[in-house]
């Protein structure tokens, strides 16, 4: 029997939910552009004025923001409300440039822990479970959202952040945790440590597990699955639009619910910015309806993104995303040709290979060189050369047919390759270009 | 009667070899054998030695993927001709040998072969005469 964390909203009609919409975007667009300098700027230079934005048919409209805007207006640019409203901020990492600050008030984040709720009744989640966070506390937004989204549910809450394996084992068995939340790439360790120390998953009290923060595979998903003995949800969102929660997997697995009364999705062309039809393939684009402190309008994920109306069998109505593709700054150019790294893993799952990889790029005499290191495992060894090395042939053609261009596969020692605590560090581009 | 190797992946780096020795000496693994495969990137060290469980225990402990690879082991006098006329026998009877090595102890030439029925070449040699030598024996070398 599927569940909802609030049914009335989850469920509601197609109409009921444009008519939020609707309503909401007019609302937020008079707000910010009352509030926010920089993006009323932007809307001046288009023209435009909040009279001009009378429903989600005008949102085509709207300029985007990117994260290069919000580099501009660091720290406080993008700032809709005064500071002694707010109560908290989070931050991204800041791997790819210069840090973005988020700010929330009181209600933006009951609202974000309302969207982590759904997620986790989603996943089967009731006050009958122990919910075990071991996503990153502090300024990444994955372990306070999922905390807080736990305690609407009633969950008992294990903080316990990430990092420590063995004590993360300890506090899953000995409390009989039930859901694990994690990144996809912390999941997997744990899911290896477990297994080396004897421990079979029937033996494992998880049932499910909610994962996100960064890019992982179908095939991951289900070796993580098989490790753990459990039923593994992926859930989606960004520190810009608020952190993990904008859209999560119900039981059907098949892409994640957008909480579409609080964000509208729009995927456009990344070149043109053209907006697409249903079910082609583009940049995810997000308008927050109801945040108050940091509300942006049309900003631009990078993740490449795939959206669906189709009817889905939990009887959530709001619209789903696929698995992003991978982030557009993830996606490598190689010899001209488009790489995603989750491509890469696609193959290496299916053919037997651990989920600790890392691809090397690099250029040599002008040319672009992709290598790709494999750990060696016990499953995969044998005395045998001829027998090692045409597995690795056979590697190399399935990398081939999937992304049209020959990689050379290095076997390293095992555990060679660092094992990560929370977002993996997958690529590693030496190329100086 | 066969012997068990002891094959270990090795990574093709300075210092990966000695990473592995390290660990043997500091248990104080006693090797009969040692030969080294490689191909560009990877290696295989296959070895025998005095106690197997012991040796593939302390490796799996400090992190190397191995395995136990059944190979027939051999004693012939030192003279020439001796591996020449193991060969020979293994031949006639259409026995492919995948690899061999060979030490020498006292008066004795000592060889391991690989191949892939081991009981097969194992019956057809002693049934011409030639000296298996068993896991014990080796260890007592």
């Amino acid at each position: 029997m599927e569940r909802y964390y609030q049914p009335e909203i989850e469920t509601a009609p197609r109409e009921q939910i444009q008519a939020w919409q609707d309503e909401r975007l007019v609302r937020q667009v008079r707000h910010v552009w009352d509030s926010v300098p920089y993006y009323r700027r932007l809307m001046e230079e288009k023209g435009l004025t909040p009279d001009d934005i009378k429903g989600t048919a005008d949102l085509h409209k709207l300029p985007f923001i990117s994260k290069h805007d919000l580099r501009e207006a660091y720290p406080y640019g993008m700032l809709a409300v005064p500071l002694k409203d707010c109560v908290r901020i989070h931050s991204t990492s800041g791997t790819t440039g210069k840090r973005v600050i988020a700010y929330y008030t009181q209600h933006d984040i009951d609202l974000w822990d309302d969207c982590c709720a759904r997620a986790i009744v989603a996943a089967g989640g009731s006050d009958e479970d122990v919910c075990q966070i071991s996503y990153g506390f502090g300024l990444f937004t994955g372990g306070a959202g999922l905390n807080g989204g736990s305690h609407k549910v009633g969950c008992l809450t294990v903080p316990i952040s990430s990092g420590n394996t063995e004590r993360q084992i300890m506090f899953m068995m000995d409390l009989k945790a039930t859901i694990l939340c994690c990144t996809p790439s912390y999941a997997a360790y744990l899911g290896e440590s477990m297994k080396e120390m004897g421990l079979t998953p029937d033996q494992i009290p998880l049932k499910a597990g909610i994962f996100g923060a960064e890019a992982w595979s179908e095939e991951m998903r289900k070796s993580i699955e098989e490790t753990l003995g459990i039923k593994a949800y992926d859930i989606y969102g960004l520190t810009e639009t608020s952190g993990p929660g904008v859209a999560f997997e119900c039981s059907e697995q098949t892409g994640m619910h957008i909480n579409e009364d609080h964000f509208i999705a729009e995927i456009i062309d990344p070149d043109t910015g053209e907006v697409l039809p249903d079910g082609e393939e583009g940049e995810l684009v997000f308008t927050a309806l109801d945040k108050e402190a940091f509300p942006l309008l049309r900003y631009r994920t990078r993740d490449v993104c795939v959206l669906s109306h189709k009817p889905c069998s939990c009887g959530r109505t709001h619209v789903k995303m696929c698995k992003p593709r991978g982030r557009t700054d993830d996606m490598l150019i190689i010899r001209g040709v488009n790489v995603f790294p989750s491509q890469i893993e696609t193959v290496l799952l299916n053919q037997g290979y651990p989920a600790n990889y890392q691809i090397i790029v690099d250029r040599v005499n002008n040319t672009d060189t992709l290598d790709i290191q494999v750990e060696m495992t016990p499953e995969m060894f044998t005395d045998s050369l001829a027998e090692i090395t045409g597995r690795q042939k056979k590697l190399v053609e399935g990398l081939r047919s999937m992304l049209g261009l020959t990689a050379k596969v290095t076997l390293v020692a095992p555990k060679s390759i660092t094992r990560s605590e929370g977002k993996a560090v997958r690529v590693i581009d030496k190329r100086k270009i | 009667m066969n012997v068990k190797q002891i094959s270990v992946f090795l990574e093709n780096k300075p210092g990966y070899l000695f990473s592995m020795t390290k660990v043997l000496a500091e248990h104080r693994i006693d090797m009969r054998a040692f030969s080294l495969a490689e191909t560009s990137d990877f290696g295989i060290a296959r070895l025998i030695v005095d106690d197997v469980l012991a040796t593939a225990t302390v490796l799996k402990e400090a992190g190397f993927v191995c395995s136990l690879t059944p190979v027939l082991a051999v004693a012939v006098p030192d003279v020439p001709g001796g591996l020449n006329q193991v060969l020979e026998l293994l031949a006639a009877d259409e026995v492919n040998v995948e690899y061999m090595y060979a030490f020498l102890s006292g008066q004795n030439a000592y060889m391991i072969f690989r191949v892939a029925d081991v009981p097969r070449a194992a019956a057809s040699l002693a049934a011409s005469g030639i000296r298996l030598v068993s896991q014990d024996e080796l260890s007592e070398l």
